[in-house]
């Protein structure tokens, strides 16, 4: 599972940081989201899930990536 | 759909239960959960009771949130909103960009990171006002002793306003929320406290401290009408809105004592039991409201560009749809999803304040005083059916 974070359409609720404080913060400047772990583990997917579910601008969402996907780890 | 089901209805405010909202709303979700509006203007807009449709609705740029083109749902809030909130910095009745400028300046000012860094000040201040309490011992004005100071001086700190001048503002705010007020004496509360906070912000823009206000003043290109604007929208909502929740919440919790000992006894619940309580009294009673920029379908309803839409939270909140049994309070419920900080880009910018004020306030509260009752019959409580905000106008209790 890979996250996508659109800092444009963030507003920074920080519901998602509320929701998995190991997987969101954020930035101390705007509050709009960081990707602290951008591709969380599988143990992590229904947290995950909800936060992007809970974000009340739409702007998370999951990109779930095939097994052979590019290894070029997305920073959001 | 039947031909009653769709006549246009007016909004209900009166309440069979203080906790319950309004029993039509109920009996008009499960009918049609968007249906007509009659709104007292004259108007013929829309009333969204089902959960799915609120929160869609509040997610959706087509709807906008400006004063200028909303009809409101109640006759005296019409008029008052005319004449207050269409001014420099009430960005909340703004759409992008104006909204995008004032939410980006101001979002990194309440992140969930900073409000974690207030609760040691938060538990003081509690602190503080419990020691208080214990020394004049019961009967007490709850609300007095103890729900409206503990936001007021937080947000005042926050803010940088001071907390001595406390009765001005708080008399101020109660006018502007209250729908009993005419429009003379809310424009007159209104130039009031935008008088003493366009001094405040010269003041801090002269000597900046270690404030919101004083920073906001030096590092962004806000003018100070703008600022004055900004922070009066922060002084009222900072405060009024957590006052309610844990004045209302008591109140909710002593009436439910199975209810409260889990909160009082469990720390692992207050989290949940917060969420639970935001969404199970919904003190944002009326709306909020929104206009149609242009023809939008929702779940086969036409709302035509230029209607008004009155997502009714309260009922959104208990829909069987989406919590089941909406109508039990029960504070080990994951109640995660509840609108009343609203939904979209105008989601409550000082929600994760109110969520530390409260997680803090109920146990330290219930905890201090095991044996919290209420001084007077529960149904001598004045509920504040005639206010923006709903709660209780005073809580007398004792221990």
């Amino acid at each position: 599972m890979k996250i996508v974070a659109d800092t444009g359409r963030c507003i920074g609720a920080g519901m998602c940081v509320l929701a998995v404080g190991e997987v969101f913060d954020q930035s101390e400047d705007d509050g709009t989201v960081v990707l602290l772990v951008p591709e969380p583990p599988a143990s992590m997917a229904g947290a995950v899930r909800q936060a992007v579910q809970l974000c009340p601008s739409g702007a998370l969402s999951i990109a779930e990536s095939p097994e052979e996907e590019e290894q070029d780890a997305g920073d959001g | 759909m039947t031909e009653a089901a769709t006549r246009p209805v007016t909004l209900p405010l009166a309440r069979v239960r203080p906790l319950d909202p309004p029993e039509d709303l109920a009996r008009w979700r499960e009918e049609d959960p968007i249906r007509p509006l009659a709104y007292p203007d004259g108007h013929q807009g829309w009333l969204v009771t089902g959960h799915a449709a609120a929160r869609a609705i509040l997610a959706d740029p087509r709807f906008s949130t400006r004063i200028d083109l909303l009809h409101m749902p109640i006759p005296q809030r019409a008029a008052q909103f005319r004449s207050t909130l269409r001014r420099p910095g009430f960005f909340l009745r703004m759409d992008p960009p104006d909204h995008t400028r004032y939410r980006r300046l101001l979002a990194g000012q309440f992140t969930v990171r900073r409000m974690k860094r207030l609760e040691p000040r938060i538990e003081e201040i509690t602190r503080d006002h419990l020691d208080a309490m214990e020394d004049v011992g019961g009967p007490i004005d709850l609300v007095r002793a103890f729900a409206l100071p503990i936001p007021s001086l937080v947000i005042c700190e926050l803010l940088g306003v001071p907390y001595a001048d406390r009765k001005k503002f708080q008399r101020d705010s109660a006018v502007l929320l209250s729908l009993d007020s005419t429009v003379e004496e809310v424009e007159a509360a209104m130039n009031d406290l935008l008088d003493y906070l366009d001094e405040l912000v010269r003041r801090k823009r002269a000597e900046p401290d270690d404030d919101l206000v004083s920073g906001l003043a030096t590092d962004t290109d806000l003018t100070d009408e703008e600022l004055t604007g900004v922070t009066t929208l922060l002084l009222i909502a900072g405060h009024e809105t957590t006052a309610n929740m844990l004045a209302l919440g008591t109140y909710a919790l002593l009436r439910n004592p199975a209810q409260l000992a889990a909160v009082r006894d469990k720390p692992e619940v207050v989290e949940d039991a917060v969420e639970e309580l935001l969404r199970y009294l919904t003190v944002i009673h009326i709306g909020p409201v929104r206009a149609a920029l242009e023809d939008v379908e929702i779940d086969g309803r036409l709302i035509r560009a230029g209607e008004s839409v009155t997502l009714s939270v309260s009922a959104a909140n208990r829909d069987p749809e989406r919590f089941p049994e909406p109508d039990q309070l029960d504070v080990t419920r994951h109640a995660g999803g509840h609108l009343t900080f609203g939904h979209g880009i105008h989601q409550c910018l000082g929600q994760q304040l109110a969520r530390t004020e409260m997680r803090i306030a109920y146990p330290a509260l219930l905890r201090r005083f095991p044996g919290l009752r209420l001084a007077v019959p529960p149904e001598e409580v004045p509920m504040r059916t005639n206010m923006a905000i709903y709660g209780v106008h005073r809580l007398p209790v004792t221990w």
